[in-house]
């Protein structure tokens, strides 16, 4: 049977050699007039900040966005960055987290996959007491989850409804496609929304729906989007981990698409009209400030166009100033907080009504992130 | 029934039908079998050397040095007892996943089930946990276990069963069962069995914290390792110290001598496949007792496709899958230092999992040829 010696990872050596140890005393008994007398010059030493990613940090979409907010906040002063790549919602993330706690000397973890937190960053946390956990997704409750955790998500659909208004008014056989992950609430939003932004301007636009079942299924994302184009659809999006199969897809098939997570638009220099990505940098950076201000941080944060959490591609060459129009005063709604997108009356696709009239769900309304309709005009099911 | 592919480079090939094929192992003496030993793992430890020479070269081309990776690979899987537990805790699950592959490889059968048979066997164990919600978590932990190494038996045993008495191709069967597998868990999942909390990400209900099956006393380990250990004992008694053992490598070694001597090679088939299914449904019981607390989409973890490199690299043997899964469980501990330490791609692991299997596959083709391990041509039982 093999045993390694010590109870719990530590941040002390497995084996403390005596004679390293006198050593190191020694020194450090001696350096302590040096310290003392030396004028205050250097700040405090470098936080160590562990980013983890659960796909390539180059995949055009999840992940390079939030290594985009990693790259914000390494250019901070006094911030080191750690990264690591494709580590799975397995036991492995725990322990890269204490990987970069015990090895790098990390205080501050983002793992930024949804499904990193329960149970694995929960159980990190109260192991870690001295460690903020910062998790992308907004699962965070007060109460039950441990003092050390915070969680962030933004409200993306805001920008997937500008970008609707973006694909309704391009479109020309008014059929848009959507190539979606799994039929989660997350999702459905962004489905919804996209629909409600291209009805509001083209109201005989439908979205074409086709759920892959997982985040990263590339072959059958370009199967999906194939077989959309083939039906007519001529505006693209999607809501997978990776939109980089889709995007090039449509661009060599000559239609239009919008982008989800990150700016594709490198991909289809022709056909990019737009699209809603993540603006963690700015969040990152909020985060440290406070951190290193020595002030609370908020456990859980949100917010869309008008926080900076989310943002909009630059429009693309096939944008018409008109469509630009359009989609600039819904985003100057927006961004002036006035703009409620789940207004009633809204119908679902089956025709029940969702929404009664009068009623307004807004954004930070909690019935929103249990959605488990598609709304009219959208073409397909959530099961 | 189809004769069956044989991966070792056994004699038995050269004998004629009717006449027992030779089996080393049995009745060599003890001397026998430390040579045996010292020569099954020469030819491996230098392919491993070649490789570790081979990925040098690779780590050079990148500009970086090659003794410095090395170093920080030891560091990161056996070098600190951090990174000892954290290989430990990633060979656990390969071990079992592995017999999957080398208990039915050692019949001469390619099966790639183990991914499918450890998410099966880890749905079965959350759907157990549901179906006894408010028993003793001692009944609820049995419970997910037998129905785990249950259900990833029936699994496995059905491609094996499928091959034996319909002749369809295993290797086929069991890589399309994983999808199958997958699937039914999205559709379990995100259907009849979904908490309905779980809203982003769609999950069985939790098994609850009193029926998760904690750490091994004194380290970070869960108890997978255990039965990971015991799980590869087992098997090695079974395959090289039974008759059931005996059977089964003879039909891995001329299939039709085993029927010409009158075996059940059909029976032995199905029941090599099942106990292999067996062990890969366990890891799935684990995966979800120790780990995860629930059943989602994450059960999918490639244990059972690394399961199969471990199996390959370990020849069938079922002893020498422990060592075999600890050193890929080692090479995935240091993988993330890699990355953070030299900003090396994920994929540089990838890099070095590929050419291990290729040189430790290719020296293969020395077994017989070197010093050790010197056989007669022909010849009968010895």
């Amino acid at each position: 049977m093999i045993r390694p010696q010590s109870r719990l990872p530590s941040r002390t050596p497995a084996r403390p050699h005596s004679l390293r140890l006198l050593v190191g005393l020694s020194l450090a008994i001696a350096t302590i007039p040096s310290i003392a007398l030396a004028p205050r010059v250097e700040a405090a030493p470098p936080m160590t900040v562990g980013f983890i990613y659960v796909g390539p940090k180059t995949d055009y979409g999840y992940n390079q966005a939030h290594a985009e907010g990693a790259a914000a906040l390494a250019k901070m002063p006094g911030v080191k960055i750690r990264e690591e790549e494709m580590v799975p919602e397995t036991v492995a993330v725990q322990k890269t987290m204490e990987s970069m706690i015990n090895l790098d000397g990390a205080t501050l973890l983002f793992p930024t996959s949804f499904g990193y937190f329960d149970p694995h960053i929960l159980k990190e946390a109260q192991k870690n007491t001295k460690v903020t956990f910062l998790h992308c997704g907004g699962l965070y409750v007060p109460g039950k989850h441990p003092e050390n955790v915070g969680s962030y998500f933004g409200y993306i659909d805001e920008a997937q409804y500008v970008a609707g208004i973006v694909a309704g008014l391009t479109t020309k056989s008014n059929k848009l496609g959507f190539i979606a992950a799994k039929p989660i609430p997350q999702v459905l939003r962004n489905i919804n929304s996209y629909t409600l932004g291209a009805r509001s301007v083209n109201p005989k636009a439908t979205t074409s729906v086709i759920f892959t079942g997982d985040w990263s299924m590339p072959v059958k994302e370009a199967e999906a989007a194939n077989s959309l184009i083939d039906q007519g659809v001529d505006v693209l999006t999607s809501h997978v981990d990776s939109p980089k199969v889709i995007t090039e897809l449509a661009e060599r098939r000559g239609i239009y698409v919008t982008g989800y997570h990150a700016n594709q638009s490198a991909l289809a220099p022709k056909g990019y009209l737009t699209g809603a990505e993540w603006n963690w940098g700015k969040v990152y950076k909020d985060y440290i400030e406070w951190l290193q201000a020595g002030k609370a941080y908020p456990h859980l944060l949100r917010g869309g166009l008008k926080e900076g959490f989310v943002k909009l591609s630059p429009y693309g060459k096939a944008v018409s100033a008109a469509t630009k129009k359009k989609a600039d005063e819904a985003k100057a709604k927006f961004m002036a907080g006035t703009m409620v997108i789940y207004k009633g009356p809204i119908k679902d696709n089956t025709g029940k009504v969702v929404i009664a009239a009068g009623t307004e769900e807004k954004q930070t309304d909690v019935t929103l992130e249990k959605m488990d309709y598609l709304v009219e005009g959208v073409v397909g099911k959530t099961h | 029934m189809g004769v069956g592919v044989s991966i070792e480079t056994s004699d038995a090939a050269t004998v004629a039908p009717g006449k027992a094929p030779p089996i080393p192992e049995v009745h060599m003496g003890i001397g026998g079998t430390i040579r045996a030993a010292v020569g099954a793992m020469a030819v491996p430890l230098a392919a491993f050397v070649v490789a570790l020479a081979l990925f040098g070269i690779f780590i050079a081309l990148t500009g970086r040095n090659p003794f410095a990776v090395y170093y920080q690979m030891y560091r990161g899987s056996f070098g600190t007892a951090f990174s000892f537990q954290n290989t430990l805790i990633r060979a656990a699950p390969l071990m079992l996943t592995a017999l999957a592959t080398a208990l039915p490889l050692r019949l001469g059968l390619v099966g790639l089930g183990g991914e499918g048979a450890m998410v099966m066997g880890g749905l079965a164990a959350a759907a157990a946990a549901v179906g006894l919600t408010g028993h003793s978590p001692l009944a609820v932990k049995s419970g997910m276990l037998i129905a785990g190494a249950l259900v990833g038996g029936l699994w496995i045993a059905f491609a094996g069963a499928l091959r034996a008495y319909r002749g369809v191709n295993e290797t086929i069967a069991t890589l399309l069962l994983n999808y199958i597998a997958i699937a039914l868990l999205n559709h379990i999942v995100e259907g009849p069995l979904r908490d309905p909390a779980s809203l982003n990400k769609p999950s069985t209900p939790p098994i609850g914290d009193d029926n998760m099956i904690g750490n091994l006393p004194g380290i970070d380990v869960h108890w997978g390792l255990v039965w990971g250990l015991a799980a590869c004992f087992l098997a090695w008694i079974l395959m090289n110290r039974t008759t059931f053992g005996f059977a089964a490598r003879m039909v891995g070694g001329n299939v039709r001598a085993a029927l010409l001597n009158g075996l059940p090679v059909g029976r032995l088939i199905v029941i090599a496949t099942f106990l292999g299914g067996v062990s890969a449904g366990l890891a799935g019981s684990i995966e979800v007792a120790a780990i995860h607390g629930t059943a989602n989409a994450s059960l999918v973890t490639g244990y059972g496709y690394t399961g199969v490199l471990v199996a390959f690299l370990a020849r069938g043997n079922p002893l020498a899958v422990i060592p075999v899964s600890l050193l890929l469980g080692g090479i995935g501990a240091s993988g993330g230092l890699l990355q953070r330490v030299f900003e090396l791609p994920d994929a540089t692991v990838n890099v070095l999992q590929g050419i291990l299997f290729i040189s430790i596959l290719f020296s293969e083709t020395f077994y017989g040829r070197s010093l050790f391990r010197r056989r007669p041509a022909t010849g009968g039982a010895p």
